[in-house]
């Protein structure tokens, strides 16, 4: 298997998603380029943080227009794994392939500071290492990562279980204090329908040595590898 | 174009009559107008440092470990071992920053990071020493407020898009800063010692590219003045500050780093001040060759622009490359890559001109090694400003210890910065091993597996009081927080920020300054990297408090060393090393809860501080200690609630002073230097007291960590501050001032 991590020219944690593979986990990963157009080769995708386009108009907005996104989008429907972190998970909000989007943090300033979150769904590519109520400590680091839907997007999100994370304190209760930007109903990540695309404010590729404060990020990287290695 | 060069506009140039004779003799005739605009800008105070280049060179700025010497090139370089090897420097903004400190604070930050990947160092962390006015109360600090609001907000912006991880800095609040806020920016790289990269435009008849955003009429205000009277469309006039593009420059410093390693690189050098006037005639001064390029060709934002403009434009996030012949299809592969403007500009030739055309015509023609390297040097009057005398105790009220530590923990300068840092992306690049607010920030560079230390410091008043010792002591103790992290003080680089040096007081405060920094670089064994010096600080009320700061960089050999500020384990023992002290002049005490910033500050003792490093530097490599942290502002007494301020649970701890004879207030809230609070597992209490006692360094125990109260015993009374209480008054202080319309 083989994992493709997205160059747009704004990335900046392409090499820590790079790093986070390669280094953390010993798996595969390379990095592949915004201007190309075909994604032949790879098994999974991540699209790694950063200000893709300089974001000046909206985050992620103009990311979706680049040539790979073609690929990502039509591998996503052939279910690829798909992850996208930060300004990945913006870019995927923009793209349509997950529902509602993120907007300016309640607090209107940049927020970075650790978090907790609690896993609510295992049953993805990303996640099934895990168990449901499990505790993960990760930072986030955003302008923009309050979670919005409108209510009945928000219902189908929580009846078909596609809420994958949210922000909560140390105990496991996802109170107000504990959401760092304001997202709604304290979501901090979320998948599609199909389970292979997910998408998430915080940073599992910032978390996966136990320098750094925690390593709790592992989870995704070795659960996707995991599913790799069970086919 | 022809302008008359009269006295007039040779004063508006900010040139003097004896400049301008050496500028008609270096020339052998009258500059034109343009050529008089380049002068001027390169023999500005900024670019030529003509008022504090002789004190300069006071710094020491060799070693066994340095590569590339401060002053050689743009940023000194340091052997970090394996190959590795590191790029420091810090520069100012402070004057941007005040007009417009959103954009100011932004380009700070642009222009020491374009100044690192220059060198061929990829960027891996950023910190940042803040000065404002005081921040809280009603709508007359509103400005202050406004200004920290947009300075932050300026660096957030910019170094998190760039992806550069702030990770550290300091910030101080006095009314010294009040409509001058200071913004000091260092920036670490890191490089093997292969891909030092030169600013030198070396191999006649090498082509010359000009990199980056197109060049517009943005920051023509500064050394060179309005061009509005001057152009024959005149447009409105540009704000001086110019406008930065995070996104461009992380697109260029890819795209530069690319190209270095694709070897098609003799030489490069960034367009900061003074823009592409600077970095034609300094690259060829270095180079000992000459340098000529044509203005037409230089990519530019807006029509009508004349060569005056062009070449003192200091847009941003641009750069100049001397590409080695017959490379060129590089610089198009990775520009076009990257989707950046690029445009062969000229050529390198061996004549030592740095001549300019337009459309072919001649417009400049200046010796570039005598333009870059003449400027007048000067040796300003001085004035000494009288010591201030030892305070008399009996001047100072007594007053309730338990408030003081209250009021001292909510003073902005002491409180923490979190409502600060956590608009930082401090976490980017996966290094940070030590987040901000500990004594010092510890970042793992994965690639070059190292653990690098770094600091800021500077106690204005402190220097205010006694410009020398306050510059030792910032040394001192930037060197002090580095060694309670872990590390060994590697290098320094300082950023002198100073009133007009024209006022013979203000230049002896700069003299004494240096004279300090240099003697204690030297005593601590720390070469200094380069830096940079900001004048006419001035703001209504006066100059501000001299404000020489330094940034200290260190090595952590082995993680297993890295120790932080916090008390981590109820049942620790509690130790003081170093004197207990009792002086109280220029302590934050006496500004804070008395009004009064006076006293003769702290003084600074090699032979104990030295001493004092050695102690900690074993005990902690002998796996000795749990925690380590320096007693600087506010003094024991705030020492000993920082270590117990977990971010998520908060350590009390109950300890015994008594029988020193001295005032209580005196006690805890002295300022003295060469000490450290170190907490250590029960039973190896006594190893250390040991290791402080071999050494000659004064050591007690003062008790053992534990419980949700500080309670300090002295002068035959118990003091007790609630841990929740006193931790919400200090984390919150920042943030509560700010949300005060």
């Amino acid at each position: 298997m083989k994992i493709a991590i997205i160059q747009f020219p704004g990335s900046n944690c392409d090499q820590d998603c790079l790093r986070a593979f390669c280094d953390g986990i010993k798996a595969p990963a390379a990095y592949v380029w915004h201007k190309e157009a075909s994604l032949s080769g790879y098994d999974a995708v991540v699209l790694p943080g950063g200000f893709s386009y300089g974001d000046y108009l909206r985050c992620g907005a103009i990311a979706r227009f680049s040539p790979i996104m073609k690929a990502v989008v039509t591998s996503a429907g052939d279910g690829m794994p798909v992850l996208g972190v930060c300004n990945g998970f913006q870019i995927l909000c923009e793209a349509g392939l997950l529902p509602g989007a993120l907007i300016r943090n309640r607090d209107l300033t940049f927020v970075c500071q650790p978090v907790y979150l609690r896993l609510e769904n295992n049953g993805t590519p990303f996640t099934h290492l895990g168990r449901p109520g499990q505790i993960l400590k990760m930072p986030v680091a955003h302008g923009e990562g309050a979670y919005f839907a409108e209510p009945d997007a928000l219902t189908r999100l929580n009846e078909k279980g596609q809420v994958i994370f949210r922000y909560v304190d140390r105990n496991g209760t996802a109170s107000a204090a504990a959401n760092p930007n304001g997202s709604l109903e304290n979501i901090a990540g979320i998948c599609n329908q199909h389970r292979n695309v997910l998408g998430m404010m915080p940073h599992p590729d910032r978390a996966w040595d136990d320098l750094l404060g925690s390593s709790d990020g592992r989870l995704l990287f070795a659960s996707l590898v995991e599913t790799f290695a069970a086919r | 174009m022809s302008i008359a060069i009269t006295p007039e506009l040779v004063r508006k140039h900010g040139l003097t009559e004896d400049e301008y004779a050496r500028i008609e003799q270096i020339l052998g005739r009258a500059p034109n107008y343009t050529e008089l605009g380049v002068f001027s800008v390169m023999w500005s105070e900024h670019c030529s440092y003509k008022n504090t280049r002789l004190q300069l060179k006071k710094f020491p700025t060799t070693g066994p470990n340095v590569l590339v010497k401060a002053g050689e090139e743009n940023a000194g370089v340091i052997d970090v071992g394996d190959g590795w090897a590191i790029a420091f420097k810090m520069e100012s903004h402070n004057h941007p920053s005040a007009v417009e400190p959103f954009n100011g604070a932004a380009t700070g930050v642009g222009g020491i990071i374009r100044d690192i990947f220059t060198m061929g160092a990829r960027p891996v962390f950023l910190l940042d020493s803040l000065r404002f006015g005081r921040i809280e109360g009603g709508a007359a600090a509103a400005r202050n407020r406004a200004l920290l609001r947009g300075v932050v907000s300026g660096i957030s912006h910019y170094g998190n898009c760039v992806g550069v991880p702030t990770i550290g800095g300091e910030v101080y609040f006095d009314e010294a800063y009040e409509g001058n806020p200071l913004v000091n920016v260092l920036c670490l790289g890191v490089l093997r010692h292969d891909q030092i990269a030169r600013g030198a435009a070396s191999g006649v008849g090498n082509p010359v590219y000009y990199v980056g955003s197109e060049t517009g009429r943005d920051g023509l205000a500064g050394a060179a003045f309005a061009s509005r009277d001057l152009t024959e469309a005149s447009k409105e006039d540009r704000p001086a500050v110019q406008v930065g593009d995070p996104f461009k420059e992380k697109l260029l410093l890819e795209a530069c780093l690319e190209l270095l390693a694709s070897g098609a690189v003799a030489g490069i050098q960034d367009m900061g001040a003074a823009g592409l006037t600077c970095s034609t005639c300094e690259t060829a001064s270095r180079g000992g060759t000459g340098v000529e390029i044509d203005l037409a060709l230089v990519p530019k934002r807006e029509p009508g622009m004349t060569a005056y403009e062009t070449l003192l434009s200091e847009s941003q996030e641009r750069m100049l490359i001397i590409v080695k012949q017959g490379h060129e299809e590089a610089v198009t592969r990775v520009f076009e890559k990257w989707d950046l403007p690029y445009a062969c500009i000229g050529r390198v030739t061996d004549d030592g001109q740095m001549r300019v055309r337009e459309h072919g015509e001649i417009v400049v023609e200046i010796p570039a090694a005598k333009l870059a390297d003449d400027a007048p040097v000067y040796e300003r009057e001085e004035r000494a400003i009288p010591a201030e005398p030892v305070l008399d105790l009996a001047s100072i009220p007594a007053v309730d210890p338990e408030e003081a530590l209250r009021l001292l923990l909510a003073d902005p300068t002491i409180a923490s910065k979190n409502w600060i840092y956590r608009q930082y992306d401090h976490t980017v690049r996966a290094g940070t091993v030590v987040p901000p607010g500990s004594d010092a920030a510890v970042f793992y560079v994965r690639e070059a597996d190292k653990f690098l230390a770094a600091t800021s410091d500077c106690n204005g008043l402190y220097c205010r009081l006694d410009p020398r010792e306050g510059a030792k002591i910032a040394v001192a103790e930037a060197c002090r927080n580095l060694v309670c992290s872990g590390a060994a003080p590697l290098a320094l680089t300082d950023n002198l920020n100073f009133g007009n040096p024209y006022r013979p007081e203000n230049f002896w405060q700069l003299r004494e300054a240096v004279d300090g920094l240099a003697e204690a670089c030297r005593e601590f064994g720390v070469p200094v990297t380069g830096g940079n010096v900001s004048l006419y600080n001035e703001n209504p009320a006066g100059t501000i408090d001299p404000t020489p700061t330094v940034g200290v960089v260190g090595i952590i050999d082995n993680p297993a060393w890295i120790t932080q500020q916090r008390f981590r384990h109820a049942g620790d023992a509690v130790l003081a090393l170093g004197d207990l002290g009792f002086e109280l002049g220029g302590s934050q005490y006496l500004k804070v809860v008395h009004g009064r910033k006076a006293g003769c500050p702290p003084r600074l003792d090699y032979k104990r501080e030295r001493a004092l490093h050695r102690v900690v530097r074993d005990a902690i490599r002998a796996g000795l200690l749990q925690s380590a942290h320096d007693c600087s502002e506010g003094g024991l007494a705030v020492a000993l609630a920082e270590c117990g301020f977990g971010d998520e649970v908060r350590l009390g701890a109950t300890l015994r002073l008594d029988g020193t004879g001295l005032r209580a207030d005196q006690l805890l809230f002295n300022e003295d230097q060469s000490r450290v609070v170190v907490s250590t597992r029960p039973e190896e209490a006594s190893r250390v007291l040991r290791l402080a006692e071999q050494a000659g360094v004064p050591a007690r125990k003062l008790g053992q960590v534990g419980g949700p109260t500080l309670v300090v015993h002295a002068d035959g009374k118990a003091y007790r501050w609630d841990m929740e209480q006193a931790f919400d008054l200090w984390y919150g202080a920042i943030g509560r001032a700010m949300a005060t319309r």
